[in-house]
């Protein structure tokens, strides 16, 4: 089970390495909206980082209601994707980074996303972080595995 | 390109439109030979198909399902029956279909023709695996003949070409198939040479059968057989066996007469028309510059190429893994035919008299050194029937296989298992036993004082009626516990059977639902596919298929009997072995025994999973588990995991079954199952079998299904798609 544990946080570590963006759901008044996001995560897989302006419908939700769930995979938009793609769904709870260590955090991020240092530093964009609690990992079709991390 | 080429233009378009065969055809006529008049369906026409149909990503969806390392041979099988299905099923585009009809009445009108495959690569020196894709003799008009095409197409991904697929280089973005019609040759004789005796490199050899190539080909008809000299084509041997029948096309297909008299003292060839064979043999081989495998006919004397094709060292006998035994599963209507009455009639009377002469025998007062005999004689017995269990049994259950392709072929069904319900309700051995546990758990359901007693471990009277039928069972099946069939020896243990009959008691008796009137629809639709002369064929692989079906389950309970009987003898050698006042001459010879020196197959050795750690803030679980769906149906309960043969004892109304294996032997706590879940892989397996008859639903080929779901997790067993899920903690 171990092994187990360890191969799949390798292959989701893999996927979100391999990908710029995922699709974030948020949710208000029982009407889930999806929007995509340039994504990055910590080493430890217990926490994704996105930057949104603080104008956004996405932006609203999360702040009314912060449990999200996030989607990265990786098809191709081809028929064998539903079997070749690897897809992983997170569930975690999503706040603005305000804390001391944003900037580390934020260059952390920007070594994944150079391209939006200057979309960063823009006074209303806002600075995400989610503290993920389980992940859904996808693949070969329909087998689905469940890894808790917090 | 035209969808329908002449041999002339064969070579011109090349190889990798045509095939292996019809380049070779086309050089053999180029050089003179007599080859029959043979079309070929090119390359372009197969990619043009699945281009304009869905066919390939469906294929691609079917052949990735699951990773083929964790896929038994039976699973690869189910791919192929699907994908034949889905050939037939998908109609060719009309654009194709219409030049592809006009061109085949062309070239072949209403004559009976012989349909190929001829795969590029296929009979090449590197690849040369005669057999692994299909042909079909005496097909007769356009649209079957098209049918047929599509079957060739199909047998690109047969299930010998599945399990070579890495030697063929199967990929399905790149393989194709051309297909090539040749006229039915009506042939006087026939054979096969062989330009190097694989047993002895300085030979050639050449078998040859009266009628038709295919009853050769097959095994059905015992040829004559020359070895010559590869250099002088002297002959230096000639093997006669006894002649009886012959190959003829019959209304559509392959027929089987008996010889006269004049033919069956007579071989099919003189020495002349041996010589001349090996001469054309030789011929073959320098001009495809290596030994040939030849079939070849003879029509009015005259000598006809059929095909030819490099011989290769690389072929299925030196491969050093199981696909080799897996192939020659694959059995011929005939050959089953006559392996059903070995079976039927001469094997299983065997079984039962072997297994009842056995339990006559009181070995209890027999002296050390005779029960060490006795032992031996035993493990001597039961090794036997095991031998004849994998040389006869396991072929057989290809009458199944056979009768699925034989009604898919005739019905086009959408659903490819749609036959395995007129396989059900054939009177299994594990049914009937199961039967016999119904009716003591309704004794006891129906009688509380009895109820109590059992409860309270106390076991009725000699003389009770529940007792004398237990007693019966027990004579007939073992006590579950133990082993099957090891009555006369067990004491009922731990109760492990009355504790397991008071869980039957405690709901009433699962009824199967059978719709008799669909069947019926099924079986009149089924043989109203067939033409007038061929409906009894279909009624006689119906009647196989059931057969076939029934012993498959039954054959094991037989075999189980045999095996309880060893275990007694085993188990009285063990216990005089543990005896303290035994000699040491006795003890002596005991040790010698090998089943009594080895040590014992830890059947109960844990196949626990780590547990996974949930004491720490990660916890791991499968959520999903994809396996093949094999019984229809959806369930929720808890899963009841089978390490050993006591946990059955264990099995409470409503828990999943969840084992790697399961012989019929173990299925008598199926009527208490919600759902069965099998990690070996197949529409046909046991599990698979007893669920269908009980109408549960089951999923077969979940690989590591014992590993990823623990004793008592919540499951749901979709037995539509062969989806397991587990539940897990709520979001």
């Amino acid at each position: 089970m171990d092994n187990n544990i360890e191969h799949s946080l390798e292959q989701i570590t893999t996927l979100f390495d391999s990908q710029r963006l995922a699709v974030l759901s948020t949710q208000s008044q029982d009407q889930p909206y999806a929007s995509l996001v340039a994504f990055a995560a910590d080493d430890n897989l217990e926490h994704i980082f996105f930057l949104t302006p603080n104008t956004t419908r996405k932006y609203e939700n999360l702040i009314t209601n912060p449990k999200i769930a996030i989607l990265v995979n990786n098809s191709l938009n081809q028929a064998d994707d539903i079997y070749k793609a690897v897809s992983v769904t997170g569930i975690g709870s999503a706040a603005v980074v305000e804390t001391s260590d944003k900037t580390q955090l934020l260059n952390m991020y920007l070594k994944k996303h150079p391209h939006l240092k200057g979309f960063s530093k823009a006074t209303t964009t806002a600075f995400i972080c989610v503290a993920m609690k389980r992940y859904f990992m996808v693949n070969q079709f329909q087998n689905v595995v469940e890894i808790q991390v917090k | 390109m035209k969808p329908v080429l002449k041999i002339e233009d064969f070579i011109n378009n090349g190889i990798d439109q045509v095939g292996g065969k019809a380049f070779c055809l086309a050089k053999i006529h180029e050089m003179g030979f007599i080859v029959p008049q043979t079309v070929c369906i090119p390359c372009q026409i197969y990619n043009n198909y699945l281009k304009h149909t869905p066919l390939k990503d469906t294929i691609l969806l079917e052949i990735n399902r699951k990773p083929f390392k964790h896929m038994r041979w039976e699973e690869i099988w189910d791919i192929s029956l699907r994908i034949r299905n889905l050939f037939l099923t998908t109609p060719i585009p009309q654009n194709i279909q219409k030049d592809l009809f006009s061109l085949i009445v062309e070239s072949c009108g209403n004559n009976p023709v012989a349909v190929r495959s001829s795969a590029p690569g296929e009979d090449n020196a590197a690849s040369s695996f005669a057999g692994l894709h299909d042909s079909f003799l005496n097909i007769i008009g356009a649209n079957n003949i098209i049918k047929h095409i599509k079957l060739v197409w199909a047998s690109l991904y047969s299930d010998a070409a599945l399990l070579y697929r890495k030697e063929l280089g199967l990929d399905i973005h790149n393989s194709q198939m051309a297909v090539v019609i040749q006229e039915l040759i009506p042939s006087d004789r026939s054979g096969i040479f062989f330009g190097i005796n694989p047993s002895n490199l300085n030979e050639s050899v050449i078998e040859s059968v009266y009628g038709l190539n295919q009853a050769l080909v097959d095994g059905d008809v015992e040829p004559d057989r020359w070895i010559l000299s590869q250099s002088s084509g002297k002959i230096l041997s000639h093997i006669e066996p006894v002649r009886k029948q012959y190959a003829y096309p019959n209304t559509e297909g392959v027929g089987f007469a008996d010889l006269s008299k004049e033919k069956n003292q007579k071989a099919p060839l003189d020495n002349q028309e041996v010589f001349q064979i090996w001469e054309t043999g030789r011929e073959m081989e320098a001009l495809f510059g290596r030994p040939q495998d030849m079939e070849w006919t003879f029509c009015k004397n005259q000598l006809i190429i059929l095909q030819s094709r490099p011989i290769t060292s690389a072929g299925f006998k030196e491969s050093d893994d199981k696909r080799t035994w897996y192939l020659t599963l694959h059995r011929s209507y005939e050959n089953l035919k006559k392996l059903y009455i070995k079976i039927e009639q001469h094997l299983i009377p065997q079984m039962i008299a072997e297994a009842k002469r056995l339990g006559q025998i009181n070995f209890q007062t027999m002296t050390t050194k005779l029960l060490c005999q006795e032992i031996e004689q035993r493990q001597k017995i039961y090794d036997h029937w095991v031998k004849v269990y994998w040389a006869d049994f396991i072929p057989f259950a290809h009458g199944i296989r056979l009768f699925g392709q034989v009604y898919n072929d005739a019905v086009t069904p959408d659903d490819p298992y749609e036959f395995m319900a007129l396989l059900e309700n054939t009177g299994l051995k594990s049914i009937e036993r199961n039967r016999l546990l119904e009716r003591l758990a309704k004794m006891i359901r129906n009688n509380i004082d009895l109820k109590n007693m059992l409860e309270n471990d106390l076991i009725p009277e000699m003389d009770h009626p529940f007792r004398s039928l237990l007693d019966k069972f027990v004579e007939e099946f073992g006590d579950l516990s133990c082993s099957t069939g090891s009555g006369n020896e067990c004491q009922y243990g731990d109760n492990g059977i009355i504790r397991l009959l008071i869980e039957f008691a405690k709901q009433p008796p699962k009824q199967k639902h059978i719709d008799g009137s669909d069947i019926k629809l099924l079986k009149e639709n089924y043989i109203h596919s067939f033409p007038a002369q061929k409906k009894k064929f279909a009624a006689d692989v119906l009647h196989l298929g059931r057969e076939s079906y029934r012993l498959r389950d039954d054959d094991n309970i037989h075999l189980g009997r045999i095996e309880a009987r060893l275990i007694e003898s085993v188990s009285e050698g063990q216990s005089r072995l543990s005896d303290p006042l035994i000699s040491t001459d006795e003890q002596r010879m005991l040790a010698q025994i090998p089943a009594l020196s080895m040590v014992p197959d830890d059947a109960s050795r844990s196949l626990e999973p780590a547990l996974s750690d949930k004491t720490s803030k990660r916890w791991f679980k499968f959520r999903q588990i994809v396996g093949h769906p094999a019984g229809p149906g959806i369930a929720t309960g808890k899963a009841r995991l089978i390490k050993n043969p006591q946990d059955l004892l264990d099995f409470k109304q409503g828990d999943v079954l969840v084992c790697s294996g399961v012989d019929p032997n173990m299925t008598f706590v199926i009527p208490l199952a919600s759902a069965v879940v099998e990690e070996r892989g197949g529409m046909l397996i046991h599990g698979a079998i007893i669920a269908r008859e009980y109408g549960l639903p089951c999923i077969t080929g979940a690989s590591q299904a014992m590993q990823l779901i623990e004793n008592d997790d919540q499951i749901t067993v979709d037995g539509y798609l062969g989806i397991i899920t587990c539940k897990t903690d709520e979001l």
